[in-house]
């Protein structure tokens, strides 16, 4: 196609005997760019460059589970009815029949029981908004552990932050709809939280409800929520968080030939037009696969709402879990009387937490460019190891989320596992607070512990797993060096050192220089000056010198047993038979040659007897 | 995007990348070159190209069998029996069709551009993302004649004026929204008033309680010891949807308890509330809501399935475990003529989760 234009384009007026594609791709094609230009969006990026790694395919599953959401979502909406005008349900499904229930129930269960494959897409739908949100969430954690969102990718991270924060409303928006008696519970919890907000709680939830709990405006009120308002903004944001993406062209994980300055990989046309639009439907397949295979969301056993029953072991979708969970976490009795009104602590707190945990996340970029004080581009997405603070910051923070996940199921857990409610929900208690700082700890002396095997991989190179005797009778195992695009993907090449307090104009250090300038101390403390090229010189030299000089101490013993053996004349090495032998390298082995065969028929035979009668500390058996 | 002469726009005085902590490797290692190019089966031997493109095209045509067989799947699976087995069987049916026609498709596109399509790697060079110089002085001239020719710098008090009217402009939208929820009406004299709805119930002096959700008055005598009731007020349960129904339903619940009267622990003011050893107290969560509907016989504790906060309710309701900050609302109960359950009167405090204006 971008040929086609781009020949089209100079061929205006002249007959050219076939452009590409033939006459009337070339016309078609010639008319549009006439009209819009389309020729220059084609040329500039129909062969931009993306890389290649599995990690950024994270990122395509949120992106194409959303095309299937809208696309499932939009068969939907022909069939469903957003209203919570009473009905007595007359279709298919025999038990719930003349029960009295919403007209939004009641839909449901039409697209359920009455429309052939009505359950199929509306199962699709729920799988598909399942897999949106965790999709959202592992590109978040490796832009996050890569170090991906920092300049310039600060904005796109907050976007993205965004669409994260407005999926999880999708989710819950369109969990409500259905009316029936688990998605009731559900608001009835959200309707709780918000009266227990200060000041405004009362009437927010007055206003939201249309009245008094349950009402019958608030399936309606979601509804437009979850199909108008809610993906209009999620769109507009996509486009700007692809639009930016583009501009900003994608970072790629240090290689051979790769370096901040460019961008190695695949042209769009034709190879990751393919690879990605072959992957939506894999990702669609897959989704489809599962609807087909597993029951989700079965409202046709629950049931239409009603504020008196509930089952226990109820669980919400997993992405509201962690909200649940704080909210279980906290201790009984926080409720003060204050001014004449009601303070609900067991609501502020876990609501502030929360606030407070994911606006750390959305802010992350910018606090971490604070202390670091770094404004250079980034284009290469660094390894987890070689940012340690970072990444222990990470996973303190997937330690904090990971036990309020798990405060959600504190009831199922203690039913399971035949412990105490109350010791379950004791432990996690202690565990939101110990685990980050736990996690804090072992991530970072791990990520720096990795860092040095790296370092000693890159300088004195790999093991080879050749144990090799030194005449003195020392063993070592022989380190083999790696090949120079195996050492750059182990080295660094971004070293830092913490800032440094200067006094401004006025000769004063103010407070919050000295603050930052100890937190800067603290985020690069521990850290590895990178490899030098200096060093890889001399290590290799060094390591050359030595690899030598084993092999020359093994010609010469090999050389020697050979002659106290009195086959002078025998090969150092196995004869090479075409095969590859696990045996090792020695005399025993080498020696069966045609000539010598009757010398060492003994020998072959029992290859545990040392056939070295001088050396004394030589365990045969070992060698073996 | 004229970056020609100076394709990383390096040379420019303006960029000055601030270094900040970053210290430049004094000796860095060398950045190898691209590694050389390893050729694919499928470049070296004709015969597995061939295989490819073969598996290839065939991807395509099972996705057509795919595709062709859902269709066919929606008219061999009906479904208007209603039956569960048959709506299993359309599900499946249907579903492994159309998710057999998008992976082939899938796998087939990613086959495609990993085993026949050049799997040579190019390189192109990044450029820094700010503006060159003169892009970014052409963008400030333009702001400096759009301010020379409106004066929107110069006439403060027009642009005081223009920030004022659009701020106000935004009053009457939020006001509309007063409309979300109901105005007091005289026939509802109390529709618009949260705080009023909130503090009381259907429940009056002398209404019969009532099983849920039938709506059966209960005789104190039915109620044995050690059983849990949960009770509606008895004209809850002629009310339908369009009355109320759920609203008044979402406040009024009960849980009806007898114990032994010895067990119970009651305040002097609440003594005359229970009815030998039965106890009705709110079956709503005093902590976000739910119906607090686990009752365990041997503790006399109620346990909230939302969130796990527990009430004692041999000890006036309260909170020994959980999030709930507050006991239960206890309903004063006592037996009318006939021997019937009746209220002594409503709640004498708001149920359910506290808000703003509890106090």
């Amino acid at each position: 196609m971008s040929t086609a234009t781009a020949t089209d384009e100079t061929a205006v007026g002249t007959t050219r005997e076939k452009p590409l594609g033939g006459r009337f791709v070339g016309a078609t094609a010639n008319y549009l760019d006439e009209r819009t230009s389309l020729s220059g969006l084609v040329k500039e990026l129909g062969r931009k460059i993306f890389p290649d790694h599995w990690s950024f395919m994270l990122g395509e599953i949120a992106l194409w589970s959303f095309v299937v959401v809208l696309l499932s979502g939009t068969f939907l909406t022909f069939f469903f009815q957003a209203s919570m005008v009473p009905t007595h349900y007359t279709g298919a499904y025999i038990p719930m029949r003349g029960v009295e229930m919403s007209a939004a129930l009641d839909s449901t269960l039409r697209i359920s029981f009455d429309i052939r494959g009505g359950l199929l897409v509306r199962q699709i739908h729920h799988w598909a908004a399942l897999v949106f949100i965790a999709g959202i969430g592992v590109h978040m954690l490796r832009v996050f552990f890569t170090g991906a969102f920092r300049k310039p990718r600060e904005l796109n991270w907050l976007i993205g932050f965004v669409l994260f924060v407005l999926a999880m409303g999708e989710g819950f928006t369109g969990y409500s709809l259905p009316d029936d008696l688990l998605s009731g519970n559900g608001l009835r919890i959200i309707d709780g939280m918000i009266k227990g907000i200060p000041l405004i709680g009362t009437w927010t939830s007055f206003l939201l409800f249309g009245g008094e709990f349950p009402g019958m405006q608030i399936v309606g009120r979601l509804y437009t929520l979850h199909i108008l308002l809610l993906p209009a903004i999620l769109v507009a944001l996509l486009a700007a968080h692809l639009i930016l993406m583009i501009i900003n062209k994608h970072t790629q994980f240090a290689g051979p030939g790769r370096s901040n300055d460019n961008v190695v990989g695949y042209p769009m046309l034709p190879v990751y037009a393919s690879k990605m639009g072959g992957f939506f439907f894999i990702v669609f397949g897959v989704i489809v696969l599962i609807a087909s295979l597993f029951t989700i969301n079965p409202v046709w056993n629950y049931g239409p709402y009603d504020p008196s029953p509930v089952s226990a072991g109820t669980q919400p979708d997993w992405y509201i879990g962690f909200a649940d969970g704080a909210l279980r976490l906290v201790p009984p009795h926080l409720e003060t009387v204050f001014w004449d009104h009601t303070w609900s602590w067991n609501i502020i707190l876990p609501i502030t937490v929360l606030v407070l945990f994911i606006a750390l996340v959305a802010f992350y970029p910018f606090i971490e460019a604070w202390i670091t004080g770094d404004k250079r581009e980034h284009h290469i997405a660094q390894r987890p190891r070689n940012a340690p603070t970072r990444t222990a910051i990470g996973a303190a923070g997937v330690t904090f989320y990971a036990v309020l996940w798990a405060a959600a199921s504190s009831d199922i857990i203690a039913t399971h596992f035949w412990v105490t409610m109350e010791g379950v929900i004791h432990t996690l208690q202690a565990l939101l607070f110990v685990g980050p700082v736990i996690a804090y700890f072992v991530t970072k002396r791990i990520a720096i512990a990795l860092q040095k095997k790296d370092r000693e991989i890159a300088l004195h190179g790999y093991e080879s797993g050749r144990i090799v005797r030194l005449p003195g009778g020392e063993y070592i195992e022989v380190h083999q060096p790696v090949d120079e695009y195996e050492r750059w993907k182990l080295v660094d090449f971004e070293i830092y050192e913490p800032l440094v307090v200067r006094p401004n104009s006025g000769g004063q250090i103010p407070w919050h220089q000295n603050f930052r300038a100890s937190l800067s101390r603290w985020f690069f403390e521990d850290r590895l000056a990178p490899v030098t090229q200096a060093e890889v010189d001399e290590a290799l030299s060094h390591q050359h010198h030595e690899l030598d000089h084993i092999a020359e101490q093994e010609d010469a013993e090999i050389q020697a047993m050979h002659e106290r053996a009195g086959v002078p004349d025998a090969p150092h090495h196995p004869i090479t038979d075409g095969k590859q032998s696990e045996t090792a390298v020695r005399p025993t082995n080498v020696i069966v040659t045609d000539e010598v065969v009757e010398n060492t028929a003994a020998d072959k035979g029992t290859s545990n007897t040392d056939v070295d009668p001088d050396d004394d500390v030589h365990p045969s058996g070992d060698t073996k | 995007m004229a970056h020609e002469d100076d394709p990383h726009g390096l040379d420019r005085a303006s960029y000055q990348p601030s270094s900040g902590t970053a210290v430049a490797v004094t000796d860095p290692v060398r950045n190898p070159e691209l590694p050389p190019h390893r050729e694919r089966m499928t470049d070296k031997d004709p015969a597995a190209m061939k295989r490819a493109v073969r598996t290839i095209y065939t991807l395509f045509y099972i996705s057509v069998a795919g595709s062709l067989w859902a269709v066919a799947a929606y008219m061999i699976f009906p479904i208007e029996s209603g039956e569960i087995p048959a709506i299993r069987d359309n599900n499946l049916f249907i579903g492994l069709g159309i998710a057999l026609a998008l992976l082939a498709i899938g796998v087939a596109a990613i086959h495609w551009s990993k085993a026949v399509m050049s799997d040579k790697e190019h390189t192109e060079a990044r450029h820094p993302t700010r503006g060159t110089d003169a892009t970014r002085a052409g963008a400030v001239a333009v702001f400096e004649a759009a301010n020379e020719e409106s004066g929107f710098g110069r006439r403060t008090v027009i642009r005081g004026g223009l920030f004022a009217a659009l701020i106000a402009s935004i009053l009457p939208a939020i006001t509309l929204f007063r409309g979300l929820a109901p105005e007091n009406t005289p026939e509802r004299p109390n529709a618009g008033n949260p705080v009023y709805l909130l503090s009381h119930t259907m429940w009056k002096p002398g209404m019969r309680l009532a099983k849920d959700p039938e709506g059966t008055p209960i005789k104190a005598s039915e109620v044995t010891l050690g059983s849990a009731v949960h009770v509606i007020p008895e004209p809850l349960a002629e009310l339908s949807h369009e009355e109320g129904y759920l609203e008044e339903k979402a406040k009024a619940i009960v849980l009806l308890v007898r114990m032994l009267p010895e067990q119970i622990t009651e305040t002097p003011e609440r003594a005359t509330w229970s009815y030998d050893g039965i106890v009705a107290y709110s079956k709503v969560c005093t902590h976000v809501g739910c119906p607090v509907a686990l009752y365990e016989q041997q503790t006399h504790h109620l346990l909230c399935p939302c969130h796990q906060s527990q009430f004692d309710v041999s000890d006036g309701a309260k909170v020994i475990f959980g999030p709930a900050a507050r006991p239960l609302p206890q309903l004063p109960i006592e037996v009318d003529d006939e021997g019937y359950l009746v209220a002594q009167s409503d709640f004498t405090e708001p149920v359910g989760p506290s808000f703003w204006e509890r106090h």
